[in-house]
């Protein structure tokens, strides 16, 4: 293997960890907060349906983001609603969810544009073009520092730089912000907060707002940078997995980039090296397109360290004592 | 933004207030409340409840379990809104309809479970809703030099960047005390603060009271402890059944008073109980030895023996090892030494240490949890009536399905005969008071004349009227010949039913008493660990 294919490995990991890095931050808002979100598959489904959508009728990839963004934000205050003001059980809530938008978004997709549950193909400013870092054509020879500039750092979307900029920017709000303090208090000890005459109710309902935001960006991604248009369940399973993720970094901001971009890397060797041959068995294309799955069943099963969740999490706050 | 600004301008309002305070001292009551009433559907908690409390002073509010202390407090912290009455504060009458108004208005509340993020540092926790801007730095470093002040002047010493998961619970509770002091508050309001703490740290805590009045700042003290309102107030008000019965100045009463007062009548938990007959021995305890999950070892080697007919009271602080002898004797804890029933000894570890096994030798439990291990709170009075005993074939109409109706027949008689109230099988054990359940638990276990019976905490939590039924059908259950093993932090319990006292300090047994050669004042000795 030389070094530009591992460049293109890379360069790929980072196209196809870069929805998962925005789900698994989606998801740790809301579960810091206290909020167990199994619905960030559903969110990202509706951002990505509806950015698509609103993309191929405009013309313009940045509509298609608000659209998508308001998509998943929807799902997000659906959510909000069930677990925070009706104390309902999250888990069933995110199932509803996945559920609401799964059937959602082919329905509307075919009585809009008759093509089977699909938007039509976006081009041209209708998705997020790749942007080129400046100097990147000129050092493009320069052996290794450059090639890792102008083919892994440059021709990337603006949406893969924002989701790398919200690494440093969610471990800042979460851990030097009151914010972040007041948000990682109420996933601990709701009680704390209320007593401190903080509202319990108010600050929950921001965290899941934040990860409707999120969850939206990473749905806009899949369908107006990564491919051309929306697809039936074109997630595939993204939000479990950003979910393992979630679980795999002990719900923290930099390990949370270091698991989802493992994931994207195996699912980018799997892209690029459909048959695996190890001299004794040939691993088939089956199994490595299966490898980022059964990563996640091991994950989420425990195997993986100890993982403490937020301590309130998943219990409604019932504010009389 | 909102939020932070609020906090701001109402401490401003309270130290104008102050100010004036100091020019006519000692005139306008730091807290005063008005006719106070609140129900909880045809529950009346509290009805019209008055006080007036002097800044500089500390005042106890004393009373059982359940005569509305909790409630009022939860009124003064913005947690329940009062139906009617005024609340003044300074001399300004001041509606607290959340928290953050309470905290405005000067008021701190010390609870009796701490409000505290477990994996947070001090520092975070004080700082928690009362940060100064967006940023933390700030309010982090300011509240450090806060911290440090605070602790030279009340010594108040806890390590600002220790995790509270790592602290003694009497540290957690100082973590507390400084959230109050850090937000400005110069009214204390603390629900039962010693009943988690060992005898020092409540000296500890009782001093840091001291420094705090000194200061003049105004302490309410709920507790139930006669002991410890003698000791550091100096008003005192007494509820009973939502009423405040009486107030008065603590160094013109004395405990009995405050006691006949609390119980609204002469004698306090008078048992009739005639002189045990003991039998052979039922229960023998050898070396007996239980480590936690932690691998600490909270049993360090128990011996103790009950004979029929004898009533063995364990004494002790919640915490130095009574529950995990409760555990270990129901069958639900692992332990190592030797258990004898009758003489015959049972397995502590394996398939037969459980709680089946052990009602198979006759011994039942009315645990200490009444909550978590007694009941299950969803489920039915009828089914609660029968569980644990549930494989007996008196219950079973055919191989394949129960006799619900022969069941629910037989609650309906067990609930007429333990005085349950209300006395309908089809309720969830959750619908009934404390002590109702308690009679529930106590139906279900006594009911079948166990050789041993061992009890928890019979009524903690559990009214008067209740109180004295249970104590009744526990010495009427000795009478008939059964060993009781009887666990109780209330040292007035432990006086009324034991016929022979044991105190446990640190997972030990400090020593054996009869109740008529000793006196409160030893007991509690044995129980600080100080004598044997």
């Amino acid at each position: 293997m030389d070094f530009a294919t591992i460049i293109e490995l890379l360069d790929s990991a980072v196209r196809l960890g870069t929805p998962l890095l925005l789900a698994c931050l989606a998801g740790l808002f809301s579960e810091r907060a206290g909020i167990f979100d199994i619905g960030l598959e559903g969110k990202m489904l509706m951002a990505a349906f509806f950015s698509g959508a609103v993309a191929a009728m405009t013309g313009s990839a940045w509509l298609g983001l608000l659209a998508g963004i308001g998509g998943a934000m929807s799902l997000a205050l659906i959510h909000g609603l069930a677990s925070i003001t009706f104390r309902g059980n999250q888990l069933i809530s995110g199932v509803a969810v996945n559920f609401l938008a799964s059937g959602f978004t082919v329905l509307i997709a075919q009585s809009w544009f008759q093509q089977g549950g699909r938007t039509p193909q976006l081009s041209g400013n209708a998705r997020f073009e790749p942007i080129t870092l400046p100097g990147a054509d000129a050092v493009k020879d320069v052996p290794v520092i450059g090639q890792i500039y102008s083919n892994l750092l440059s021709g990337h979307t603006i949406l893969v730089y924002v989701a790398f900029a919200m690494v440093p920017l969610t471990w800042w709000v979460l851990f030097r912000t009151r914010f972040g303090l007041r948000l990682r208090a109420v996933g601990e000890n709701p009680e704390s907060v209320d007593t401190a005459g903080v509202s319990v109710i108010r600050l929950r309902y921001t965290a899941v707002a934040i990860t409707g935001v999120l969850s939206g960006l990473a749905g806009t991604y899949l369908a107006t940078g990564l491919a051309a248009g929306f697809v039936k369940e074109m997630t595939a399973g993204r939000g479990f997995i950003a979910l393992a993720a979630l679980i795999f970094a002990k719900w923290r901001p930099v390990p949370a980039l270091g698991a989802t971009m493992l994931f994207g890397l195996l699912e980018a060797i799997s892209n690029r090296y459909p048959n695996i041959d190890l001299g004794v068995v040939n691993l088939p294309i089956q199994f490595m397109q299966a490898v980022p799955y059964i990563l996640t069943v091991v994950i989420l099963a425990g195997f993986i360290g100890k993982a403490i969740p937020p301590r309130a999490g998943g219990q409604p706050y019932v504010k009389e004592r | 933004m909102s939020a932070a600004n609020k906090p701001k301008a109402g401490r401003q309002a309270t130290a104008a207030l102050g100010a004036n305070n100091a020019a006519t001292p000692a005139k306008v009551p730091a807290i005063e409340l008005k006719g106070i009433s609140k129900a909880f559907g045809t529950v009346q908690a509290n009805k019209d409840i008055a006080i007036r409390v002097m800044p500089g002073t500390i005042h106890g509010i004393i009373g059982e379990n359940g005569a509305g202390k909790s409630t009022l407090m939860s009124i003064l912290y913005g947690f329940y809104k009062a139906d009617k009455g005024e609340i003044w504060i300074k001399g300004q009458r001041t509606q607290i309809p959340d928290s953050q108004a309470a905290i405005s208005a000067g008021i701190g509340m010390v609870f009796q479970h701490f409000k505290l993020v477990q994996n947070f540092t001090v520092l975070e926790n004080i700082i928690l809703g009362a940060e100064e801007g967006a940023l933390l730095r700030p309010s982090l470093a300011k509240a450090r030099k806060e911290l440090k002040r605070l602790a030279e002047e009340y010594e108040l010493n806890v390590d600002p960047d220790e995790l509270i998961d790592e602290l003694s619970v009497g540290h957690q509770q100082r973590v507390e005390i400084l959230k109050a002091l850090y937000r400005q508050a110069d009214i204390l309001i603390l629900d039962e603060p010693t009943g988690v703490l060992t005898p020092d740290e409540a000296d500890h805590l009782f001093r840091i009271l001291d420094f705090l009045r000194k200061e003049g700042k105004t302490i309410i003290l709920i507790t139930h402890k006669l002991r410890e309102i003698m000791e550091i107030t100096d008003t005192v008000s007494v509820m009973r059944r939502g009423e405040m019965t009486a107030t008065v100045t603590t160094s013109e009463t004395s405990p009995e008073q405050l006691a006949e007062l609390m119980v609204g009548r002469k004698v306090l938990l008078n048992v009739t109980k005639t002189k045990a007959n003991p039998g052979a021995t039922v229960l023998e305890v050898e070396d007996l030895r239980v480590r936690d999950e932690d691998k600490v070892e909270r049993l360090k080697g128990i011996s103790l023996n009950i004979r029929a007919g004898e009533i063995l009271g364990i004494a002790g602080v919640a915490g130095n090892g009574q529950s995990e002898l409760l555990k270990v004797l129901g069958g639900f804890a692992n332990g190592t030494g030797t258990i004898r029933i009758k003489g015959e000894e049972i397995d502590l570890t394996g398939k037969h240490s459980d709680g089946q096994s052990r009602r198979a030798r006759g011994i039942a439990h009315v645990p200490e949890d009444r909550h978590h291990l007694g009941l299950i709170l969803d489920f039915m009075a009828w089914e609660n009536m029968i569980f644990g005993y549930h494989t007996e074939a008196a219950y079973q109409k055919n191989a394949l399905v129960m006799d619900n109706a022969g069941i629910i027949a037989h609650t309906a008689s067990a609930m007429e005969r333990f005085d349950v109230r209300p006395p309908i099988p089809t309720l969830p054990a959750k619908s009934f008071s404390g002590g109702n359940q308690q009679k529930i638990v106590l139906a279900r276990e006594i009911e079948r004349d166990p050789v041993l019976l061992l009890v928890g905490q019979p009524t903690r939590g559990v009214d008067i009227g209740a109180i004295e039924f249970i104590h009744k059908r526990i010495v009427e259950l000795r009478d008939q010949g059964a060993a009781i093993l009887l666990v109780s932090v209330e040292l007035d319990e432990i006086f009324a039913l034991s016929d022979r006292i044991a105190v446990m300090f640190d997972g030990q047994i400090m020593g054996e008493r009869l109740p008529e050669n000793t006196d409160e004042k030893e007991l509690g000795l044995m129980m600080a660990g100080v004598a044997t």
